[in-house]
């Protein structure tokens, strides 16, 4: 092989790996965006049904309600304007608990019980979650705007 | 009267490290002898003075100064002594003081450290460096000033964030820091270089000390974050692809590319260009980590405080540094030759392919991570990307870096034989194909990913040990005469393969269960038995406890019992999972208390994580390579004993 030859076949090889890795980590990341709706969003229908999202929002005081088998709990997650009751098994996140910020990842089922596979866990107990925040802000100028 | 004695002190080093900078860069290009001599006296000032201004706030910390308003946010009259004194560095604006620490630290190693180097590259360098210090230091003076005083002063503090009130806090972000400012070492060498014009090999042989330094404090960096997220957060995962991971992950990708690029550059003259783009950027990425970090735009026990002014701060402190460095690079890239040519199948060829992969990999993580940031940003919207997600690419794209690991060192400079590396390589595969194949089957569920994790870590420790071998023989030496750069790259791949051996075995085996249980009842996992007893309360010096006692046993004799805890801190009512761990450097039986349930039951984590200590050691290992790598007596010989040694190796050649 000539120099001029190998050089081609470097770069070739090199454009060739560069694009198969392209296309492997869009196609990947395509599939893997997981998007946040908010409470009202979610009960306007803006949500997907069988695809993996998040919802944020309060969790509404005295919703908190723990099953029979002592690991799944329902509670609800309100903007304020509309609510979403979820559902979840496992242990929850050491600063959960009525009345503060949660964002809650999972599928919504048909019958609106919004499933999560994971809730998330804030790190401080005075910091908001911006996604909660942007959520009952957007409920709040809803509510401003809907005023006659 | 401490804490404005602290705070004239930094604004002093301002005054300093501009003055270095200009004065020494200035210097440099007229070739004033009295400036550039300013170089070194002036970066030794710097760093006194900011270890004065660090420990003036430490003082405030230990004295209980609540006037201080840093202190009174991160301290608390009840917070142990131990703890106090991490708080310097457990907010925002202690950590940007550790950060100038660091900063001015490694300036100061380098006026110690650079006798044998050129008075005009050194003044270069410092000078670099002393302008990076200011741009620092002007960040921390106008935006966030450590000593502000409170008026009036509260009587009492409203404590550390208590995840952080832990022995892996009080290593974690100097280590990381110590990496990530390390790095502006080698792109002030890479500066100075364009700077001068001078980019061959003796300039990659100078930086290349100290580029392997920052790596491998960014190595342990990550590795201890990584052990104190497992420990602390109570969820018993590893890693979480979380976006302040991942800007400590980014610049070590493009660092590790760094470091073998610069061997390249040293030894055969070659990848030039790249090498300098890679200094550029592993400190550029540096900054957009703490950027990102630092300014609250991600959601995590990272982000202090959500003032907007720091994030455009450190995002113009960004574009300048990025700007004039790549501005530098497009006006003297064009004048750098090409260096030596090497053919398809070479050691330059591997070492290039291992860049193209780590760079793309990086890229992808840089995607993955800012992506959600720019839909946010022009309000497209609300997405997170999801672990997944970095694992499906990652995986892919580190398969061939790690084949390729054991082919790189056995390969030659310039020109490699297929014939030899078969010679050299036949033993690692056979070896390797009969361990990934069978040990799936000892250790019990036989799975694709685990043989080929397997495969892989073991192609490369076989690679390694019989590489040592055959030159021990070849040479007729022992271990120790062998050169430390060398042994120091065998170590760190040898790391490498440890800690994919862990991740494999980790993801493989791994049996998480979340579970009720009650006084007396009984949970297995991963052929162990675990009773759970009761749960206790307990008092600590500013939390109270529950703590659990559950008996590990295994096939009916008991082992040890293991306390996991469930705190809460008084001063701020955040509760806190301490998980309880028994390790025997195999397994580690984990357990963590959930929340108590109704009949004294309690909902408790169990987890059985199989060889998980290995991914830490394996980060040790490849950290103890860099270290043998640069106490290498190649990087500290004067310029007259290379002159000679050089004459030498000519002779012996």
């Amino acid at each position: 092989m000539k120099n001029r030859h190998k050089r081609l076949a470097l770069i070739a090889g090199g454009l060739a790996a560069f694009g198969i890795a392209t296309a492997l980590v869009l196609n990947a990341f395509q599939s893997n965006l997981v998007f946040f709706f908010t409470p009202t969003q979610v009960s306007a229908g803006e949500a997907p049904q069988e695809r993996t999202f998040r919802v944020g929002g309060m969790v509404q005081t005295g919703s908190v309600q723990r099953q029979s088998d002592g690991l799944t709990v329902k509670f609800v997650v309100t903007d304020t304007a509309k609510m979403i009751p979820v559902s979840y098994t496992g242990i929850l996140p050491d600063l959960f608990s009525e009345g503060k910020g949660v964002v809650a990842q999972g599928k919504l089922g048909a019958d609106g019980l919004f499933r999560a596979e994971e809730v998330l866990a804030k790190h401080d107990e005075n910091y908001m979650p911006p996604e909660v925040q942007h959520a009952l802000d957007e409920a709040a100028k809803n509510t401003i705007t809907a005023r006659p | 009267m401490i804490a404005e004695l602290g705070h004239f002190s930094l604004i002093l080093t301002l005054f300093v490290a501009l003055a270095q900078g200009c004065l020494a860069l200035a210097g440099a290009a007229r070739d004033n002898a009295v400036w550039i001599a300013f170089a070194r006296p002036a970066a030794r000032a710097q760093f006194l003075l900011i270890i004065f201004s660090f420990a003036t706030l430490g003082w405030s910390f230990i004295v209980k100064d609540f006037s201080v308003a840093y202190v009174a946010q991160n301290s608390n009259s009840q917070l142990p002594l131990l703890y106090r004194i991490a708080a310097v560095w457990g907010g925002h604006e202690g950590s940007l003081l550790l950060w100038l620490l660091m900063q001015t630290g490694w300036a100061y190693a380098v006026s110690v450290f650079s006798k044998q180097l050129p008075d005009v590259m050194v003044a270069r360098v410092l000078g670099v460096l002393g302008l990076v210090t200011a741009g620092f230091l002007l960040f921390v003076l106008l935006t966030s000033n450590p000593f502000e005083r409170l008026v009036p002063a509260p009587i009492e503090g409203m404590d550390l964030n208590p995840l952080l009130q832990d022995i892996g806090l009080i290593f974690h972000p100097p280590l990381l820091y110590m990496g990530y400012v390390g790095f502006s070492v080698a792109f002030a060498f890479a500066i100075a270089a364009l700077l001068a014009g001078q980019l061959d090999s003796t300039w990659a042989r100078w930086s290349r000390p100290w580029a392997t330094a920052a790596w491998l404090f960014l190595t342990l960096g990550i590795a201890l974050g990584s052990w104190w997220a497992y420990y602390e957060l109570g969820w018993g995962g590893w890693w979480f692809w979380d976006p302040v991971e991942n800007s400590s992950f980014i610049p070590w990708l493009v660092g590790t590319a760094l470091i073998h690029s610069l061997a390249v550059t040293e030894k055969r003259a070659s990848f030039k260009n790249w090498t300098v783009l890679l200094a550029i950027s592993t400190f550029s990425l540096s900054l957009l980590g703490a950027f990102l970090v630092r300014s609250g735009v991600l959601t995590s026990v990272h982000a202090f405080a959500t003032d907007p002014r720091r994030g455009v701060f450190i995002l113009m402190l960004f574009a300048v540094v990025v700007g004039s460095s790549l501005f530098l690079f497009a006006l003297r890239a064009p004048k750098v030759g090409m260096g030596g040519r090497f053919e398809l199948i070479s050691r330059e060829s591997l070492l290039l392919v291992n860049n193209v992969l780590l760079a793309v990999a990086a890229g992808a993580v840089i995607l993955g991570t800012l992506y959600p940031l720019f839909i946010d940003a022009l309000g497209l919207g609300k997405l997170s990307v999801g672990p997944p997600y970095f694992n499906a690419v990652f995986i892919p794209l580190m398969v061939p870096a790690l084949l390729l690991m054991a082919v790189g060192p056995v390969a030659n400079w310039k020109s490699a034989k297929i014939s030899a590396l078969m010679k050299h390589l036949h033993v690692p595969a056979v070896v390797a194909l009969v361990v990934g194949v069978g040990a799936p089957f000892l250790l019990g569920r036989w799975s694709a990913l685990v043989a080929l994790g397997l495969a892989l870590a073991t192609w490369i420790a076989t690679a390694v040990v019989k590489g040592i071998v055959d030159r021990m023989r070849a040479t007729r030496t022992g271990l120790r005469a062998q050169p430390r750069s060398w042994l120091g790259m065998h170590l760190a791949h040898l790391g490498i393969a440890v800690f994919v051996a862990g991740v494999t075995l980790v993801m493989g085996y791994e049996t998480e269960q979340d579970v009720r249980m009650t006084p007396g009842s009984t949970v297995s996992t991963g052929g162990y038995d675990l009773k759970f007893l009761g749960v206790n309360k307990a008092q600590g010096p500013n939390y109270v406890a529950d703590i659990g006692d559950i008996e590990l046993s295994r096939d009916g004799r008991v082992l040890r019992l293991l306390h996991p805890e469930k705190r809460s801190y008084i001063s701020s009512e955040m509760p806190m999972t301490e998980a309880a761990i028994d390790a025997n450097g195999l397994r580690h039986v984990y357990v963590a208390l959930g929340e108590p349930l109704a009949d004294s039951a309690w909902s408790v984590r169990v987890y059985y994580k199989p060889f998980v200590d290995w991914i830490w050691i394996g980060c040790i290992l490849m950290a103890l390579g860099g270290l043998l790598a640069i106490s290498d007596r190649r990087y500290r010989l004067k310029r007259r004993e290379r002159k000679a040694a050089l004459v030498a190796a000519g002779a012996t050649a």
